[in-house]
């Protein structure tokens, strides 16, 4: 149990029982990617035109080391393997060929990720052609099936732990739609058969086996002509190798197909009068945090174990967890059991109950207290879900109207808005999926209304002019971030957490500069035209008076206390002047001065002027750097 | 009035009842006005002001007020709101006076339906023009709450229309809040009924760029008013200690994991980073010296397009940057890019860092907010929007995708664009029914009623559901009758049936095992191979005997043909459930479940030719229970006639027909 949050991270009023963050996925993923290596995967001759000199065996290599850096960090129970098929050598827990299992030391083949897993698993592509060499398996003559090796060591690996407790699952990268294709006659349908069986048996115990093709943006990977078999395709229409035209476009799908969608909770959505259809509900955003601190003994560097113990404060006497709760009111305490408490919160059936339908202009900017959850319809228990969760989406976004409902949950019951997203293609892939984003609604307790403190009772507020308000859009124009999308920024705070656990986990001494992406593109700013145009919108607000505090000193008590400061700012450093601090300071008689005097340098170079004498004094010393 | 007068007296007694258990100083009075008795100062001091009761004067909370909020009298007269409004002040002038730094606020409720009276002299207008001024220089804070409902004849709409133009002078002279309700459940939501004085989170600049800045002030605009946080209880004290704090204290100790009787003391604890399966000590000081710490500022990263910012990126509760109040050219220049911004449909995309020392930033949007009030300046809402890493980009299947059958025809769409339109909430003319602005948290406002309830009585029941707050949590019984029609065509364009495939007891698995997030080891018994109908259609397999249906998961194991073993394995596991059953049971109550289990048993152990499994568990069964004390449960199977395998039914019996039904007849009184 964390019991001292890492403050730096949360913001004050960041609630760590609040069970949104807390969607933690019961349950684990066991995953092998395995990678073919063949000579046609390090090809890089049928590249279209502009493209860089990327094979399709690096783009697999980097998005499973994307994968792997997000799965350390997100999901770090995970079990991965890194398996090659195809290779000239070989390593492998059956001993056969072609198979080679990429590991590093103090790890098992299917073993958590670690630190060093993902940092020499970054250099393997300079490596591979000295120490693992690419070999086609499948050549006609043999009866060496690398393929059909490949499956085997991995549901080998897979055997490790219970299918009930993990997700076990095979990702196959290739850009070979059909491996057996040099292969003729009798053998050919034999080792289809072979090979198809030998995926058969793995998901009968429970492996999927997905598959992530790789192709050229000219030619398509052809999935019908051995792979849909291979892993079951028939019944799955969603199930589509949509043509990619860029290799980066390949990349982000690939990367999107490698996590696992997870159901967060299955909703039932009552419409009206007792009809009712199912949701799946999904966390598509919540904030990542770093993960949890666990005290450890300092001497050992072993982990503590935390005991929490209640202790009557009338009596001393220790208790087990109080059963009741109570809230001093009128003098008085009144106590709650925690049945009471959970009937107290139960205003409805947990389920989602639809109230009606408005304009999405109703829904205002600052209608939203936390991330919203995805909803997509399921037609496993109630059949006809899905048909009525599209005709209502369809009718939503024409209509431009959103769904009000309650959402009776345990925790918080509460108003949510459903807003129907359409689905947004491009380049191929799928930007935002088709379904329903809910909205959590604040109550009017939890609205503040900030703008009328401020509002004047003496006639009206300054409201900006036409012109102001033109040179402000000639200013918006010029700073404008055309492509501008949410997935842009990487979290600087949380780069720079994991960089700086990654290099001493690694033991380097040498921790990376991270770069933070969130900075204001300073280049961009200083381009001539938006300097002018900034000139410009500043002289139409603010006048020819440059100086911006000026104003200040005609207005009421912010210029009073100012002044004030200012003043004793410079007295400060009038008075600072009469002392020869470097000599006070080595000859260790700043002590003898009083802490007024102190004081005088610490104004004078802006410094906190808190705490204790010691506390100013070795302040002063640290300024002066000694 | 006195329609919402119920609805008056539960906001207003939970405003008290916030107030004695967060503001226990506060004091509030209490004024009615249109009531057929007069009792206030000024009609003895001055005269006038009839109709007007000083119902409580302002005292500090306590439970007299709350009950006394509870039974407001009704009145017989018409009441004027100016009159109320006068008395009021004079009382908090006559008792705090000018120089009392307290916050004072008056709270206006009416309908404003009837006439103010003509004063002495001047005008009604010059009247409120000078009370508005009073209220200023006191101090004074004041809130309208106009509850009116559909208008009733013309001869009220003169009336009303001059009390709102007076109305509206208050709302504009002093920061007075004037608002509008139509419907009882918006009244409840209408009465702040905590006040929380806004504290900045950010005061400094909005960096355009280094050398154009604009003086802002940030402040949260929502946040979750939660739960009260109760304290845990201890009853340990005697119940005559008249002290008794009854208050528990959480004390944590740290201890070593090899040796658990030590206790580690906190200089010898060190922080310890998670990263994958190795923990990383890290000193504070040593990660201080390393870790992410950039400068409080506010920048400018650019504008951008209203649709790249889609509504459901918001991360959290949100926040308002006004204008430097005292800075008319903050002002200004935020008034021009906020209608800029609104003109243009484009928002800014900032960098924040609110406080020094902080050790994260923050990326989110400003949009505008343009205010329609000439007293009230232009300010920005402010969205924290997600990093990278907080989105997942998980893949859903696109609904043109999906088979023709499930794509609703013509009709089903005209029916279903027909109940959009039709269950409209926010309907021209009328007030947006559930506003969030306007409606109350139905939780708090049940658990201060319960709170007061039980401070009465302490074993008071937890009250139902307010009829008016139901209109939150349930839909709207009048607009579904209006629009009855358009659900049962809506109804009967869709059909929607259970899933065949799906057995009851795995569905009520399936939602047990994925509503609750402390799944107990019990309830994943029965392994589902996939949650996702679209992943994976798959049959569901059953591989152990679960609790629910051990009958049923006993019957599909033994029929499993994908390995020898499963019978072998399902038998095991019925003997298993039986004992446990056998045992778990409480007065008999598990007898006739173990009986169903031991004659499917029996049934399975005849069809598999396994009698002796079943023979010898029966006699071991019936001897376990003799000496656990358990005989009911073998005179229960007595009575039911429950026999062992005999070699009629299973060839391999070695138990003739006469000794298998008398097996249980003859109790073992060796044992006993």
């Amino acid at each position: 149990m964390d019991l001292d949050p890492d403050d730096v991270f949360r913001d004050d009023e960041d609630d760590p029982d609040n069970d949104l963050y807390l969607d933690r996925e019961s349950t684990k993923e066991l995953l092998v990617y395995l990678v073919d290596a063949s000579p046609k995967m390090f090809s890089t001759t049928s590249l279209a035109g502009d493209q860089k000199d990327e094979t399709h065996f690096h783009i697999a290599l980097s998005s499973i080391s994307q994968s792997l850096k997000t799965r350390i960090i997100n999901s770090s129970y995970d079990e991965v393997a890194i398996c090659f098929f195809n290779t000239r050598e070989k390593k492998n827990l059956l001993d056969i060929n072609g198979v080679f299992i990429f590991d590093v030391a103090e790890r098992e083949f299917l073993d958590r990720p670690t630190a060093r897993l993902i940092k020499e698993f970054d250099c393997v592509e300079e490596r591979f052609v000295k120490e693992i060499g690419s070999q086609y398996g499948i050549v006609s003559g043999t009866r060496e099936n690398s393929l059909y090796n490949a499956l085997w060591v991995a549901q080998a690996l897979l055997r490790k732990g219970s299918a009930k407790m993990a997700d076990k699952r095979i990702l196959l990268f290739t850009n070979e739609d059909d491996p057996f294709e040099n292969i003729k006659g009798a053998t050919k349908i034999d080792m289809t058969r072979t090979t198809l069986q030998r995926a058969k048996d793995a998901q009968d115990l429970g492996i999927s086996i997905e598959i992530l093709p790789l192709s050229w943006p000219d030619e398509k990977f052809n999935v019908s002509l051995f792979y849909a078999d291979l892993i079951g395709l028939e019944g799955h229409p969603q199930f589509l190798v949509s043509t990619v035209e860029k290799l980066e476009d390949m990349k982000d799908q690939l990367r999107k197909r490698i996590f696992k969608k997870r159901i967060v909770k299955k909703i039932t959505f009552s419409i009206a009068n007792g009809l009712s259809i199912e949701l799946n509900s999904y966390a598509l955003i919540r904030p990542t945090l770093p993960g949890a601190i666990t005290w450890l003994d300092s001497v050992s560097n072993r982990p503590l174990k935390t005991e929490r113990s209640f202790i009557c404060s009338d009596t001393g006497a220790l208790l087990q967890e109080p059963p009741k709760r109570y809230q001093s009111y009128k003098n008085e305490n009144i106590t709650f059991s925690a049945e009471e408490l959970s009937e107290i919160k139960r205003v409805t059936t947990g389920n989602l109950h639809l109230l009606g339908f408005k304009p999405l202009s109703c829904l205002k900017d600052h209608h939203n207290l936390r991330p919203s959850t995805f909803v997509f319809p399921s037609d496993e228990e109630v059949i006809g879900s899905t048909s009525i969760f599209i005709a209502l989406h369809r009718s939503m976004l024409r209509l431009k109207r959103f769904a009000l409902a309650f959402f009776g949950s345990s925790s918080r019951p509460q108003l949510v808005a459903l807003i129907a997203q359409d689905e947004i293609i491009s380049h191929g892939g799928q930007i935002e999926p088709p379904g329903m984003h809910m909205i959590y609604l604040p109550y009017s307790e939890d609205i503040r209304h900030v703008e009328e403190v401020y509002s004047y009772s003496n006639g009206a507020t300054p409201k900006a002019t036409d012109d102001q308000i033109m040179k402000a859009a000639a200013l918006m124009n010029r700073i404008d971030l055309k492509d501008f999308s949410v997935f842009q920024f990487s979290n600087p705070a949380l780069q720079r957490h994991y960089a700086v656990l990654q290099a001493l986990a690694l033991e380097e001494l040498d921790i990376p500069e991270t770069n933070d992406e969130t900075l204001p593109d300073e280049e961009g700013m200083s381009r001539p035209a938006v300097v002018s145009a900034l000139e410009e919108f500043k002289l139409s607000v603010y006048g020819d008076n440059d100086d911006v505090e000026s104003e200040l000193v005609d207005n009421g008590k912010a210029s009073e206390t100012s002044k004030k400061r200012k003043a004793v700012a410079e007295n400060a450093v009038k008075e600072c002047a009469n002392f020869d601090w470097d000599d006070l300071a080595d000859s260790g008689k700043l002590k003898d001065l009083t802490v007024v005097e102190l004081k005088f340098y610490l104004t004078a170079h802006k410094l906190p002027v808190g705490g204790k004498k010691e506390a100013l004094i070795s302040r002063i010393l640290t300024h002066m750097g000694k | 009035m006195h329609k919402v007068l119920p609805e008056l007296e539960k906001v207003c007694s939970m405003l008290v009842e916030k107030k004695l258990v967060y503001h226990k100083s506060d004091q509030v009075g209490i004024i009615l006005f249109g009531t057929e008795d007069t009792k206030n100062e000024l009609t003895r001091e001055v005269g006038g002001y009839e109709h007007v009761v000083v119902l409580q004067d302002t005292k500090v909370v306590d439970g007299d007020l709350v009950e006394a909020l509870q039974q407001l009298p009704r009145g017989t007269f018409n009441g004027d709101f100016l009159d109320a409004i006068i008395v009021g002040m004079d009382i908090l002038i006559k008792k705090f006076g000018e120089t009392d730094k307290k916050k004072k606020r008056l709270c206006l409720i009416t309908n404003a339906l009837s006439p103010v009276k003509d004063p002495f002299e001047g005008t009604k207008e010059g009247q409120v023009i000078t009370i508005a001024e009073q209220l200023v220089r006191h101090g004074m804070g004041m809130e309208s709450i106009v509850v009116r409902e559909r208008l009733n004849g013309s001869a009220t709409k003169r009336i009303m229309d001059e009390n709102d133009h007076l109305l509206n002078i208050f709302a504009k002279k002093t920061s007075a809040k004037l608002v509008y309700v139509e419907s009882p459940t918006s009244l409840l939501g209408a009465l702040r009924t905590r006040n929380i004085s806004p504290v900045t989170i950010f005061r400094g600049d909005l960096e355009l760029s280094s050398k154009m800045k604009i003086k802002v002030w940030v402040y949260k605009k929502t946040s979750e008013e939660k739960f009260p946080t109760l304290k845990k209880y201890s009853d340990k004290a005697p119940p005559t200690d008249k002290f008794a704090t009854h208050e528990v204290k959480v004390d944590y100790e740290y201890k070593s994991v090899e040796d658990p009787g030590r206790v580690v003391p906190p200089e010898e604890r060190i922080k310890g980073y998670r990263y994958g399966p190795q923990v990383v000590p890290i000193a504070p000081s040593e990660w201080d010296a390393v870790k992410f710490k950039p400068e409080k500022g506010i920048k400018l990263l650019g504008f951008t397009n209203a649709s790249n910012i889609l509504r459901h990126y918001y991360m959290k509760d949100a926040n308002v940057f006004i204008a430097d109040p005292g800075n008319t050219r903050a002002i200004l220049a935020v008034s021009a890019l906020a209608r800029a911004m609104k003109a243009e449909n484009k928002v800014a995309i900032v960098r924040c860092v609110w406080r020094h020392g902080q050790g994260n930033v923050i990326v989110g949007v400003l949009t505008p907010n343009v205010s329609d009030k000439d007293n009230i300046p232009d300010s920005f809402n402010f969205n924290v929007l997600p990093f990278v890493e907080d989105v997942r980009e998980f893949q859903f299947p696109s609904f043109n995708n999906f088979p023709a059958s499930w794509q609703p025809n013509e009709q089903q769409q005209e029916a279903a664009d027909d109940l959009v339109k039709l269950l409209d909430l926010a309907p021209s003319g009328k007030e947006e029914v559930l506003q969030p602005e306007f409606t109350p948290n139905p939780v708090l406002q049940r658990f201060y009623h319960h709170l007061d309830l039980k401070s009465k009585h302490p074993d008071a029941a937890i009250p139902p559901l307010d009829e008016t707050l139901k209109r939150i949590t349930e839909p709207d019984p009048e607009l579904f009758s209006l629009n009855k029609s358009a659900i049962d065509a809506f109804r009967r364009s869709f059909e929607l049936k259970d899933n065949p495939k799906l057995k009851k007891s795995t569905r009520r698995i399936l939602r047990e095992k994925t509503s609750g997030s402390n799944m107990g080891e019990g309830y994943a018994d029965i392994s589902v191979q996939s949650l996702n109908s679209i992943e994976n259609t798959s049959a569901v397999k059953i591989e152990k005997i679960g609790d629910l249906t051990p009958v049923q998961d006993f019957e599909t194991l033994m029929s499993r043909r994908d390995g020898p073993e499963w019978i072998g394995k399902a038998i095991k596991d019925m003997k298993n459930k039986i004992f446990d059953l056998v045992e778990d049971s409480y007065e008999g109550d598990n007898y006739p479940k173990a009986l169903e289990c031991l004659v499917a048993l029996r049934k399975g152990c005849i069809l598999e030719q396994e009698p002796k499994q079943f023979n010898d568990f029966l006699r071991h069964l019936c001897k376990f229970c003799r000496e656990k004390n358990l005989n009911s449960f073998c005179e229960f199977l007595t009575s039911k006639e429950l026999a062992l395998i005999s070699k009629t039914e299973a060839i391999d019996s070695e138990v003739c027909d006469d000794e298998a039904r008398s097996f249980l007849v003859k109790p073992d009184t060796k044992v006993e």
